[in-house]
């Protein structure tokens, strides 16, 4: 029978300190029982002899010197888990919030998880048709993946997250193993009531796992949410088989939550006042995806993050960057335009793309269409700020079809709507439809041969109009 | 009765109150479950321990025992072909053991025991012996010898020594007899301290290029065997496929690469591809000559900070053999991160950006490990050094970057605009930098071409005259510009996309010979002479466009395949009778 302890030392924020404790380990959870009956947990988070620091998940608030029994569980933080969290609601502790009760557990896992080896890894290799031209061709989503979104207040990421959810699922042969887990960090309720709905219109709710943080929750709830979302998808993938794809959203309420609780604790801050681990305590959420040698399911990450007053050299962007397989970025002045979806093509980029394309994957053409595609709408920048200094009339005749380029990419290639889903040869053909507007010359990356066998500025013309007339 | 239990816990750092057993820098045994760990710290009433392995679940109360050794490393055969954790776990080994996941407390031996090599012994009876002497060798991998040497501060007679034979690493090989007339038995295996460099008979002056078969490095920013390099760059610049393709092409002939903090596919992917590539040179796998660290950025960050120096340990081993060995770490920003974590957690008062104040006296102590060297046993070695950086925020200025610029002569800066392009590799022209230029001038005249330094001379300034009309063309647009300086950003623009982008994916252009580097070289030059010739007598730059001379220039890379250097010969031809259309 475990020890229950009467009374608290101290109390700073989420943390209380606990003295003369014995048998506690690290990281252990603890429940705390307030005197009108009401049950808190905890987790161990810091210890030095026998005083031990602990962090209470739902806050401190009401709690007293006096008030409370705190009781050591013997174990870390674990979720229940069996088949049956498909299509439920939690909250971001991993507790049932849909009233529909516990879950019969058939396996307990540590929600910190443990690193994959490297060794044990498969590459990825298999593409997501998620029916996105500007996804598919030029930003190839893999299965197994870390791909985030760089988003900014006000631009439509969740719409395209549920996009990609919808449209993804169904190239899933039949979709029988085909999973969801979305991890909500401090969202607003109507946020987290968007992806319900569309989960629903969809019908994919019953392979769907929620984990709900709302933005009032307590933040502390708010750093495990991520853990338990990755603890679920994991054993659904590796023990179970799925190919499941997990949405995190919004990362920075993540972080921002993390640097609170790391003030309080009183540590030492890194930039921007986010503690110095924030890199590796973002790797140990983002590293979780991926895929097992010899086992079928795999675990694809889609984190969403909101930039900060859309600055990616802000700290959560810049770190995530640099553990994701890459980062697909929405571009405000785009979606000023109108455009949707508003991916910000130049600074987008999937790192897994090169291996999961071409012959046997995609189409053979595949890396050339996008590397030209690239190349000529990096030229349409260029293009773009000469004629904000002498204007457009005055641009070279060069320059003024580079400006055309640019304007039938966004408008075609990028602009394609929320209910229409390409298939990657509508989309590569597309691809040579716009080079084909740019003279031969101009298409520096390509095998002449290449060129010979797909340039053809007149069915360009006719496919443009009829993309333009819809 | 052990006395030594631990007393607090934060984090990955653990301490021990009033114990006297420790000395700094020696490898621990933390807990009940063996957990490795380092001792880090020690004052008046505690001693602490960094712990490599994660500390949830561990209690206080639970033993701590020394081993009596500073934390080092083994060295024998079988590390070739291998994958170590940051202290030298074989991952392979590891994950037969205890399945896809890494669990903590698991002790494997590093090297294969029970493997038998064919060695060949190199003493007998009666031979007196000295520090780095070679006593014995098999053949580790199909490319290379393994040498097992006497310990640096060994010496004295062999008594005994084994036939030759097959043997397992801890077979007794050969035994001797010191000064004092103590004897040593000495199997294939020694252990060395990560954090010691290993002691070498001299430095040599550098003087031969490290050769990458990349066209911008070792055209315009080369880097020197024995010399250290840094590759900065934001995150998508291409830092790491850099690293990737130097470890394939350079001529190196060990390759250590330490993927530290870095992605788990990234190794993974390394790995695959290692095993598939064929070696130019030998025609044998890639991997024959790589050893692999991989400490995942999900894996504890304290054997992180290790894995660097695990790397330079096994660097420095191979030279001391006689061998050129490279080493990638990718990326050291995550070492320095490792660094400011433990530096934090020990309440250490930070310097800039939270690092800790000797942030700049670890990352020299780390690349002056490099160099170009005479071993103990008389021959020649060397280790280059060439690090990723990360950058905060793509910006050069953070502390990291600056202080890694301060101890490195190589500097190649990567531009995200020109990623953006897809430019790769995406070096930035105007902002690296190689200051072995210099050193190795002499060996370009003599083994490639008296013209060589000339030619790269004439090159940057071309690049550089771009770089000032772009500055121009920015303003008004490139078509009022005088024909000569026309010119130049045509001819320019074959230097940056038929010459200096590169493509790693192509099977003739991901490795570039010298000798086809050297005469591309000198058809660009060529061309932009006799261009220029045609534009002083007022030919417009438009017409000599139109011959399209200029993009088949841009396209040898791909035309001319490299086992085919001959064709080159024929573009000075080809550009005379097309500019002689023009005239």
């Amino acid at each position: 029978m475990s020890v229950q302890l009467i009374g608290l030392n101290e109390i700073n924020g989420s943390l209380i300190v606990l003295d003369h404790v014995e048998n506690v380990s690290n990281e252990e959870m603890v429940e705390l029982e307030l005197k009108d009956g009401s049950v808190r947990s905890g987790r161990v988070v810091q210890i030095e002899g026998g005083r031990a620091v602990i962090q209470v998940f739902e806050g401190t608030t009401g709690l007293s010197k006096t008030n409370t029994k705190t009781r050591l569980l013997g174990h870390p933080m674990v979720m229940d888990l069996s088949r049956e969290i498909l299509g439920r609601v939690f909250n971001g502790a991993g507790k049932p919030i849909d009233g529909l009760g516990e879950v019969y557990a058939e396996k307990q896992m540590d929600i910190n998880g443990q690193p994959l080896n490297p060794v044990a890894r498969k590459y990825p290799r298999n593409y997501i048709n998620t029916g996105i031209s500007a996804i598919d061709g030029l930003n190839t989503l893999i299965r197994g993946q870390k791909l985030p979104i760089f988003s900014g207040s006000g631009m439509p990421h969740d719409k395209l997250a549920v996009q990609i959810v919808r449209q993804a699922q169904l190239a899933e042969g039949d979709g029988r193993n085909f999973g969801i887990v979305f991890g909500a960090m401090g969202v607003k309720n109507d946020v987290a009531d968007y992806f319900r709905r569309s989960f629903e219109e969809t019908g994919v709710m019953e392979k769907v796992v929620m984990f709900i943080n709302l933005s009032n929750d307590p933040i502390i709830e708010r750093t495990l949410t991520p853990r338990c979302a990755l603890t679920a998808a994991e054993y659904l993938a590796f023990e179970k088989n799925m190919h499941i794809l997990v949405i995190l959203t919004d990362m920075t309420s993540y972080c921002e939550a993390l640097r609170e609780v790391s003030s309080s604790k009183g540590e030492i801050p890194g930039r921007k006042g986010y503690p110095g681990y924030l890199y590796s305590d973002l790797a140990s959420l983002y590293e979780r995806a991926g895929i097992v040698e010899g086992i079928e399911g795999s675990v694809t990450q889609i984190p969403i993050l909101t930039m900060p007053n859309d600055d990616i050299t802000h700290p959560i962007p810049d770190l995530t960057g640099y553990i994701t397989e890459g980062q697909i970025v929405l571009d405000r002045s785009l979606h000023q335009t109108g455009i949707y979806p508003p991916i910000g093509v130049l600074a987008s980029l999937s790192r897994l793309m090169k291996d999961g394309i071409g012959e046997g994957f995609t189409r053979k053409d595949h890396a050339d269409v996008s590397n030209q595609l690239f190349a000529s709408y990096a030229k349409v920048q260029e293009a773009r700020s000469l004629a904000s200094v002498i204007g457009e009339d005055e641009l070279s005749d060069m320059d003024k079809k580079y400006m055309e380029f640019g304007r039938l990419f966004e408008k075609v290639f990028v602009g394609q709507g929320f209910d229409s889903k390409r298939s990657i040869n509508e989309t590569l053909d597309l691809g040579w439809a716009l080079l084909s507007t740019l003279p031969q010359e101009a298409l520096d990356r390509l095998d002449p041969e290449i060129i010979k066998a797909n340039y053809d500025p007149k069915r360009a013309a006719r496919v443009l109009k009829r993309r333009l007339g819809e | 009765m052990n006395n030594n239990v631990i007393y607090s816990i934060n984090g990955p750092v653990v301490t021990v109150r009033d114990s006297k057993d420790f000395f700094m820098q020696e490898m621990v045994f933390v807990g009940k479950k063996e957990m490795m760990g380092e001792v880090i710290g020690i004052d008046d009433h505690s001693t602490t321990i960094q712990v490599y392995e994660s500390t949830t679940g561990l209690m206080p109360g639970e033993p701590v025992r020394p081993s009596g050794s500073l934390l080092s490393v083994e060295l024998g055969p079988g590390i070739l072909k291998n994958i170590f954790d940051g202290i030298e776990r074989p991952l392979t080994e590891l994950m037969k053991s205890e399945g896809a996941f890494i669990a903590a407390g698991t002790s494997i031996a590093p090297l294969d025991e029970q493997k038998r090599w064919d060695v060949s012994v190199k003493v007998s009876v009666g031979d007196q012996v000295v520090p780095g002497q070679i006593y014995a060798v098999c053949p580790e991998t199909e490319l290379i010898e393994h040498r097992c040497m006497i310990a640096p501060k060994l010496s004295g007679e062999v008594v005994w020594a084994a036939e030759n034979g097959s043997y397992r690493i801890h077979d007794e090989i050969v035994r001797i007899r010191d000064e004092q007339g103590q004897e040593h038995s000495l199997t294939l295996v020694q252990r060395w301290p990560i954090r010691n460099p290993r002691p070498v008979s001299g430095r040599m002056p550098i003087t031969r290029p490290l050769i990458t078969g990349q066209r911008v490095i070792d055209t315009l920013f080369p880097i020197a065997k024995g010399g250290a390099a840094a590759i900065p760059g934001g995150f998508g610049s291409g830092k790491t496929m850099t690293q990737h393709q130097l470890a394939k092409w350079c001529d190196a002939d060990i390759i250590v690469y330490v993927g530290c903090g870095e992605r788990g596919n990234e190794m993974t992917q390394v790995l695959e591809e290692f095993s598939d590539l064929i070696d130019p040179k030998s025609g044998m796998p890639l991997l024959a000559r790589t050893v692999l660290i991989a400490n995942t950025s999900n894996m504890p960050v304290a054997a992180r900070e290790a894995s660097i120096y695990t790397g330079i340990t096994l660097a420095e081993y191979y030279r001391d053999m006689g061998y050129h060995v490279a080493i990638m770490a990718d990326s050291t920003s995550r070492w320095a991160e490792a660094l400011r974590e433990i530096s934090g957690r020990l309440e250490e008062m930070p310097a800039e950006e939270g690092f800790p104040a000797y942030l700049p006296s670890r990352i020299s102590q780390f690349y002056e490990r490099a160099g170009y060297v005479q071993t103990l046993n008389g021959q020649e070695g060397s280790v280059t050094i060439i690090g990723a950086v990360s950058p905060q925020g793509a910006d050069f200025s953070e502390p990291v970057t600056q202080n890694t610029k301060r101890f490195v002569r190589c500097f190649w800066a990567l531009d995200k605009s020109l990623a953006y392009a897809r430019h790769y590799p995406a070096i930035n022209w105007n902002d690296s930098y190689s200051e072995y230029l210099d050193d190795l001038s002499r060996w370009y005249d003599k083994n490639v071409d008296r013209d060589f330094n000339r030619l790269r001379q004439q090159i940057r300034g071309i690049l550089h005259e771009e770089n000032q009309l772009m500055e121009i063309v920015k303003l008004i647009g490139s078509d009022v510009l005088p024909e000569d300086q026309k010119l130049t950003l045509e001819i320019a623009r074959v230097i940056r996309v038929g010459y200096l982008q590169q493509n790693a994916y192509h099977p003739a252009d991901t490795y570039v010979p010298f000798e086809k580097q050297f005469k591309m070289l000198k058809i660009i030059v060529y061309l932009n002479d006799q261009c220029h010739k045609l534009v002083a007598k007022r030919i417009p730059v438009s017409l000599i466009l139109k011959t399209g001379i200029i993009d088949k220039v841009n396209k040898i890379k791909y035309d001319v395949p490299n086992d085919h250097l001959e064709l080159l010969d024929d573009y000075f031809g080809m550009i005379d009778q097309a500019l002689a259309q023009v005239e």
